[in-house]
């Protein structure tokens, strides 16, 4: 037991003086090829996708479209949970042990900051990837400082749904472009004896993900913004306060529903379903899910309203970045552009109805008949902002969510909360 | 006198009544989660109607593995807690039976193994496992399990070893029996309710670990069942698989009491039938 | 280990175990004297296998963590934009911060997980024995009620903690049985009411299951003895059962109060991350973890740990006479309670019941 403890403590304390964070006394602890941008992208052979589960059997299908193709590479697919969290807390404790078990990952939108500044991702060829023909927002958030670190996979835009029975029998022709819009147009439909007790408007407002990304929204629709183009916290402005006050305003008198403070995208969708919203703000899945509800044939969607003309939405999505610790990069590489490929985001929209990247898709007549929402989601995205790029993305989506509930749930005062927000942002990115 | 004595007889079976329900009604409402159509998933009311086994088809979908992940959980569970029960066995005569130095730090050493969060021991674990080559085999998940299972194991078992009587032990000695013998004739069988529920215990805690399952493998054969049903997801992103969720704790739940049920009889039988030769 | 140097012939009386011992040579005892000879060597035998397990999976692990904790987080390379790749030894520094720095935070979730833990085992307890109680009196079908009881325990603690989110919906069926709207997973004190229903809920039976294996083992003519005394039913609770029960019972409380220190799950999967009413220790840890921050989680475990280890002691020094072996008290009252020494055959028709 002695023995053991005296080799351990010096022999961990070395290593992590080499940058090894626990790592195992037996590894050599001086691989030095790992700068970014000249990563070389050799060896080919069996690979690994690494992505939450896929209940559609598209990737499935997909890889073994690859497999038939590249016999000597063959791509495995290595399923996580479906839950965030700990898609991203496997991938980093493989980074962090410098496991070669997984090569492609598919990595959220937000994440691709932090991977890549922990060089746990390899710098990617601009050239190998059809960047032009792609949506430029989405293409941004593949990027970290200027540069490419993995290949957009799927996107996704936040929507507003609206209830066009309602809405066309309060005498409203069309959709709410904003904020203000959208209130005239409820109390013009609460008025009818069928919406009395219905709510005007929600969208996802927990103290989760989902809040920063209605709080960018916001944010971002009212003509502020939550860091600048250097990643500089820029959230302490007039138009970010104005955004922050709708929503705080909105719940204060009733615009938004006090339970909306405890909604998901589930529960939000629930509630539309039930016929107890007016406005929706949500995802393009719950399109065809509420096809088969009670609101079937009663609802439409529109870009999201703003202040003072359309708003912003957020960016969902996952990107393919290539783990830097991986074996057989040259086959990565191929399968990477095999899997981001036009054809593959075509096949992944039509069976899965993911938002592809590529602008083309949106204007497909065939797939627009599938998908009626397509020319409102390109719009929206195509009016995206992401949500901060930035490398502690953990802490600043934190703090948001602390802020921004403390203002919709909490009557702390929609200044004070931004305030509080700027300092704590700037505190994260002081670190 | 007599209203007395019926209230006896009947309060023990309304007391039992109670605590059924009490534990039950949380589970009915997962089974009745289970039993809707992903459609009609938000209601509220009692009885399922339609009843829908659309979540059980699709836990039991090929794709999902479930079958062999419920396999998988088998193994762990059951090795685990059978190595836990022998070494903590072993541990716990020592602690109830015989006298020697530092009993006190020994227990409180192998209480306080068991108290580190295991989020904190995952990744050097981790590290150690891909080492040695473990990932994706059994005992890279066995052995984690032993750091919680053991120490439970052997506490239990000290109690109640403990509360046996010495004097049976030292007639049988008298007459001739080891020291061990008399320990599995005599104190075993009688410690027989204490070795079984730590048994249970033991099975069913290693039966839902999670963490250290999903760190361990990357394979889907070699998954247990909760990391499965951490897998099961919507048709899109956001959406969640509620109804499958709901009928894979079912599916997971009811095995674990149906062989409690089967094997309660015989092992604690069997326990008490080795008392008799 | 500690065992082995244990010299054979030493008198084996440990630190623990002084208590009234050396004048107190009754009829029990005489037996185990005489074992003691060579029982020190037995004992490490014995207990060795367990403990080079423990030390495998869990001291190795938590050294490097304490290593860690005592390491900050990888800076950020302004002039790169990547990561530094050394963590930099910082000493306490971890330590300060959680007192300083994050000290509200810090000091917040540390009373919030004392909370959780003194109610939630509190209630289960109480749960717990009732639970036993009434299983132990009902002879006919005590299978089937304890393969029911075990049910909230079996589910997977995930998946219960997203029953229990379904529960507590805003629309959910506890807003419907109560009758009127409660956001249970706002923050406030209705929080801390759905962690603590879901947390008794699934636990309690764990207590009520070792409480009635240690039932179990209560020989019945102590209960005749005293009905033939004429003892009353709470006497009888209160003079015979409790006792007797009581080691088992402190041990399920021990590990419980072990689990509950650490509870991540539940709170994190009902109410959801960084809400203060239910924060815990255990979710600042994984907080800092998920974040990267490996130095600071650690040394979040490692205060998690100190205080766990602090309740551990108390509860050995508490349990000590009935665990580690001052026999001659137990043993005496053994003799007392029991009145004569059994023979095996009435308790096994007990046991098989």
């Amino acid at each position: 037991m002695k023995i053991q403890t005296a080799r351990a403590l010096p022999c961990s304390a070395a290593l992590v003086a080499a940058g090894l964070l626990l790592t195992a006394c037996g590894s050599s602890g001086s691989d030095s090829g790992q700068q970014a941008g000249n990563a070389s992208f050799e060896g080919r052979g069996p690979i690994t996708f690494v992505a939450g589960k896929d209940s559609t059997g598209v990737v499935q299908a997909a890889l073994d479209r690859w497999n038939e193709l590249h016999p000597e590479e063959k791509v495995t697919f290595v399923q996580l949970p479906t839950d965030a969290d700990s898609q991203r807390q496997q991938m980093i404790q493989n980074a962090e042990t410098k496991s070669d078990a997984y090569t492609v990952l598919s990595l959220d939108v937000v994440w691709t900051s932090e991977f890549a500044a922990h060089q746990w991702i390899d710098r990617l060829p601009e050239n190998r990837f059809p960047l032009q023909k792609m949506l430029r927002p989405v293409v941004e958030t593949a990027k970290y400082r200027g540069n490419l670190y993995a290949a957009p996979g799927s996107s996704d835009g936040g929507m507003l749904y609206y209830r066009t029975d309602l809405l066309k029998k309060a005498g409203i022709t069309e959709p709410p472009a904003t904020w203000s819009e959208m209130t005239a147009d409820c109390a013009r439909v609460k008025k009818l004896p069928e919406a009395g007790d219905m709510s005007c408007y929600a969208g996802q407002f927990q103290k989760y993900e989902g809040l920063t990304v209605n709080f960018a929204e916001a944010v971002h629709s009212a003509g502020g913004q939550v860091a600048d183009a250097d990643g500089k916290p820029d959230v302490d402005t007039p138009e970010a306060r104005k955004g922050l006050d709708f929503l705080a305003g909105s719940v204060e008198d009733g615009t938004i529903p006090k339970e909306a403070i405890t909604y998901q995208e589930e529960d939000g969708r629930q509630a539309f379903e039930a016929g107890k919203l007016i406005f929706h703000r949500n995802w393009p899945y719950v399109y065809s899910l509420a096809q088969k509800s009670k609101v079937a044939g009663k609802f439409a969607v529109a870009p999201l309203p703003g202040l003072n003309g359309p708003g912003s939405s957020s960016l969902g999505g996952h990107n393919l970045a290539l783990s830097s610790f991986a074996k057989n990069k040259a086959t990565a590489l191929d399968f990477m552009k095999f899997f981001s490929s036009e054809d593959s985001a075509s096949t992944f929209l039509k069976d899965a109805s993911l938002a592809p990247p590529y602008a083309d898709l949106y204007d497909d007549a065939s797939l627009v008949e599938q998908y009626p929402y397509l020319p409102v989601l390109k719009e929206s995205i195509l009016r995206a902002v992401p949500r901060p790029r930035v490398v502690q993305y953990g802490d600043v989506t934190s703090a948001i969510q602390r802020e921004a509930y403390a203002a919709l749930a909490g009557g702390k005062s929609s200044a004070q909360a931004l305030k509080d927000l700027q300092a704590a942002l700037q505190k994260s990115a002081a670190q | 006198m007599s209203t007395t004595a019926k209230w006896r007889t009947w309060l023990p079976y309304a007391g039992v009544v109670a605590v059924v329900g009490y534990c039950l009604a949380p589970f009915y409402w997962m089974l009745v989660s289970s039993l809707r159509r992903t459609s009609d998933i938000f209601d509220t009311s009692l009885l399922p109607s339609p009843v829908s086994f659309e979540n059980f088809g699709a836990v039991f979908d090929p794709s999902q593995g479930f079958t062999r992940a419920l396999l998988n959980s088998l193994i762990v569970a059951g090795i685990t807690t059978s190595l836990a029960l022998l070494l903590a066995t072993f541990t716990a005569y020592a602690m109830a039976r015989l006298e020697f130095r530092f009993k006190r730090l020994i227990l409180t050493l192998v209480i306080a193994t068991s108290m580190f969060p295991v989020v904190s021991i995952v990744v050097p674990l981790l590290q150690l496992f891909t080492d040695i080559g473990w990932i994706n085999t059994y005992q890279a998940m066995i052995v984690p399990s032993m750091s919680f299972a053991l120490p439970l194991a052997v506490w239990n078992l000290t109690t109640f070893f403990r509360q046996m009587p010495d004097e049976l032990e030292h007639a049988a000695m008298i007459d001739g029996c080891t020291r061990g013998q008399a320990f599995r004739k005599i104190i075993v069988p009688l410690a027989a309710p204490g070795i079984f529920t730590t048994a249970i215990i033991t099975f069913i805690a290693a039966w839902n670990e999670f963490l250290i399952a999903l760190t361990m493998t990357n394979k889907p054969e070699m998954q247990t069942a909760p990391v499965a049903i951490s897998k099961f997801s919507g048709a899109t992103q956001f959406e969640t698989p509620f109804g499958s969720q709901m009928a894979a704790g079912v599916l997971v739940t009811v095995p674990l009491v149906v062989m409690v049920l089967f094997f309660q009889r015989r092992i604690v039988a069997g326990l008490t039938a080795g008392a008799a030769k | 280990m500690a065992g082995t140097r244990t010299p054979p012939g030493t008198p084996a009386y440990g630190p623990g175990s002084d208590a009234g011992q050396p004048s107190t040579p009754p009829a029990p005892r005489r037996g185990r004297a005489r074992a003691t000879a060579g029982s020190g060597r037995m004992a490490a035998l014995l207990v060795s296998p367990t403990l080079l397990v423990l030390t495998i999976v869990v001291l190795y692990p938590t050294l490097m963590a304490l290593n860690e904790s005592l390491h900050g987080p990888k800076g950020l390379d302004p002039a790169t934009g990547f990561i530094r790749t050394t963590e930099p030894f910082v000493g306490l520094k971890n330590y300060a911060d959680i007192f300083g720095a994050a000290g509200e935070r810090f000091w917040n979730a540390f009373w919030n997980t004392t909370f959780f833990t003194v109610v939630t085992v509190g209630l289960e307890t109480v749960i717990g024995v009732a639970m036993a109680l009434i299983m132990h009196k009902a002879f006919r079908g005590r299978a089937l009620v304890r393969a029911g009881i075990l049910v909230p325990w079996a589910v997977p603690t995930a998946i219960s903690g997203l029953l229990w989110r379904w529960i507590f919906n805003s629309n959910g069926i506890a807003n419907a049985l109560v009758g009127h709207q409660i956001l249970w997973t706002t923050e406030g004190f209705h929080a801390k009411v759905a962690v603590i229903v879901a947390e008794v809920w699934k636990t309690a039976p764990f207590i009520g299951l070792l409480v009635l294996a240690g039932l179990q083992v209560i020989p019945k003519e102590v209960y005749e003895a005293a009905r033939i005394d004429g003892a009353s039913a709470l006497r009888q609770f209160w003079h015979i059962t409790l006792p007797l029960v009581k080691p088992a019972l402190l041990v399920a409380v021990l590990f419980r109060c072990l689990d509950a220190l650490r509870m991540f799950d539940l709170p994190y999967i009902l109410i959801g991350a960084q809400k203060n009413s239910v924060e815990t220790l255990s979710m600042l840890a994984q907080n800092e973890a998920s974040n990267v921050r490996f130095g600071p989680a650690a040394a979040y475990a490692v205060l998690l740990f100190l205080y766990v280890l602090l309740i551990a002691l108390a509860f050995v020094r508490l349990l000590g006479a009935d665990l580690v072996g001052d026999g001659a008290a137990a043993g005496r009252r053994r003799g007392n309670k029991g009145g004569r020494r059994r023979i095996p055959a009435p308790r096994r028709a007990e046991v098989s019941a």
